[in-house]
């Protein structure tokens, strides 16, 4: 299969982005100035993303597509309010984990953010469990980027008018050039920030104007760090086929109602998981030594059995610490539990810890 | 830096009477991005050419450092462990990471010299 390049591409490239091979596109890893100036950089000031990998998924429908959706996903899409957006997952009869994904009630259906890996699978997933009813169309028109960082706002204003008085979570129409684009207040790095959703012939232009104004490009290497400081789980890592969302410690982006009445793919297993609790839970771990645990690293117990694996670990660089996500046996996942960490077959001391390992800063209306 | 000597795997190293200076060249440097960790030989140690001498981690993964010489680690160079940054700023003068007491210098033959190693790093581009 050959390998694609987003629109932003050269853009990336002027910026001497190194490149590496991601869910079939040539991403940039980072820029010149690395992953570390480019993770604070996002922290202080705007950084800019290309997500344009990801998924685009547009489907056409009225009161009985959100019917049918909620079949699919443990959402209380009757009441939310149009615009507004929220964290789901794809299951299956087992409640294990298709894919993580954003979903956002828009005029004539529903726009839902995959991530690039599984868009495809998804999209025949969804279409099938639809019985092919309502029209869908996973866009290749479209290209995403996301602004982060606490200038974000005050920059995309100079550029756009109206998107400064999104609540988090909610998106909408503005106007760029003579183009409409669909801009939503959210993210994936602990930041206050916006996804726009563009065509592909005016991304470029818009890129270079966010530039001008004091954005810096930022790679897959310091979205990595900034999204496991804020705690956020990375599918194909942290949630996969393996896991539920409980298991996962997701049970807050399920809606209450909807776990009282079930009626969605995986109710049964998450039902019975809540009632009777699971045999492991997702939580972060901090090693107490300046130690990086990778994924797959081994986790520990005092008495030297085996109860759980590291699932994403890095150092992070606004923390100056190094940081995991893992799945322990759930009698280890209490706060402050002490486990141990193997790395290069030596095992460190490392401690269960509260998440986000850096404290959010979400604009009101988050949830 | 004419009497300097290079690996294969990226590491330079330089002659003071029977002691080596060892470090991770420029080029390993911005191929690894960020250094955020490094682990570093115990002093009194014996390290054998090619053998495992040491870690560094990026942000985004482990390596292996080897030591291109045998001999014992009769200094390491803290300042790194504490500040891995220093790696990146300057890693063939300040941010050396250890100092080797060698017998056999033959071993130095099979390392490249700078017009060398920095044509091997050029067409290698790993």
């Amino acid at each position: 299969m050959e390998i694609i390049k987003t629109k932003l591409y050269n853009l990336h490239q002027k910026h001497r982005a190194k490149f590496v091979p991601f869910a079939g596109y040539q991403m940039p890893i980072q820029y010149s100035e690395g992953i570390i100036v480019e993770h604070k950089y996002t922290r202080s000031n705007a950084g800019l993303f290309d997500v344009s990998h990801m998924g685009q998924l547009f489907i056409k429908g009225d009161n009985e597509l959100t019917n049918d959706l909620e079949k699919i996903f443990p959402l209380d899409l009757k009441n939310i309010s149009l615009n507004q957006s929220k964290y789901s997952f794809l299951m299956n009869e087992e409640a294990y984990i298709h894919d993580d994904l954003i979903i956002t009630k828009v005029k004539d259906g529903y726009n839902i953010i995959l991530n690039a890996a599984c868009k495809t699978q998804d999209y025949k997933i969804i279409k099938q469990l639809l019985n092919d009813k309502y029209e869908m169309i996973l866009n290749s028109d479209l290209s995403l980027i996301a602004i982060q960082g606490p200038k974000a706002v005050n920059i995309l204003e100079e550029i756009i008018k109206g998107p400064e008085k999104l609540n988090f979570m909610n998106g909408d129409w503005f106007k760029y050039l003579d183009e409409k684009i669909y801009i939503t207040r959210s993210g994936y790095t602990g930041e206050d920030g916006f996804e726009i959703s563009i065509n592909n012939d005016n991304v470029e232009e818009l890129a270079e104007n966010l530039i001008l104004k004091g954005v810096k490009l930022i790679g897959l290497g310091a979205r990595d760090t900034l999204r496991l400081e804020a705690g956020l789980c990375l599918y194909g890592h942290d949630i996969d086929l393996e896991t539920t969302p409980i298991e996962a410690n997701l049970k807050w982006a399920i809606s209450k109602k909807r776990l009282e009445n079930g009626g969605f793919i995986g109710f049964d297993k998450i039902d019975s998981q809540i009632k009777s609790g699971t045999k492991r839970l997702r939580v972060g771990i901090a090693p107490e030594d300046r130690i990086i645990a990778r994924e797959k690293t081994k986790i520990y117990n005092n008495n030297n059995e085996i109860i759980g694996e590291i699932t994403s670990g890095t150092f992070g660089p606004s923390i100056q610490k190094p940081i995991t996500l893992g799945y322990v046996q759930s009698k280890y996942s209490a706060l402050d539990t002490k486990v141990l960490l193997e790395v290069r077959s030596k095992k460190y001391p490392a401690k269960v810890c509260k998440l986000p390992f850096y404290k959010k800063s979400y604009v009101k209306g988050a949830n | 830096m004419s009497d300097v000597k290079f690996s294969k795997e990226h590491e330079w190293l330089k002659m003071d009477g029977d002691i080596a200076t060892i470090g991770i060249t420029k080029h390993a440097t911005e191929m690894l991005g960020d250094i955020v960790f490094v682990e570093l030989p115990d002093l009194g140690s014996n390290v054998k050419k090619d053998g495992n001498a040491g870690v560094v981690e990026s942000t985004k993964a482990a390596s292996d450092v080897y030591t291109p010489v045998s001999g014992e680690v009769v200094e390491n160079n803290q300042a790194i462990v504490d500040d891995p940054g220093k790696i990146n700023n300057d890693p063939e003068n300040e941010a050396w990471f250890f100092k080797l007491r060698i017998k056999d210098k033959s071993e130095l033959e099979t390392l490249m010299n700078k017009e060398e190693y920095d044509k091997f790093a050029k067409e290698s581009g790993n």
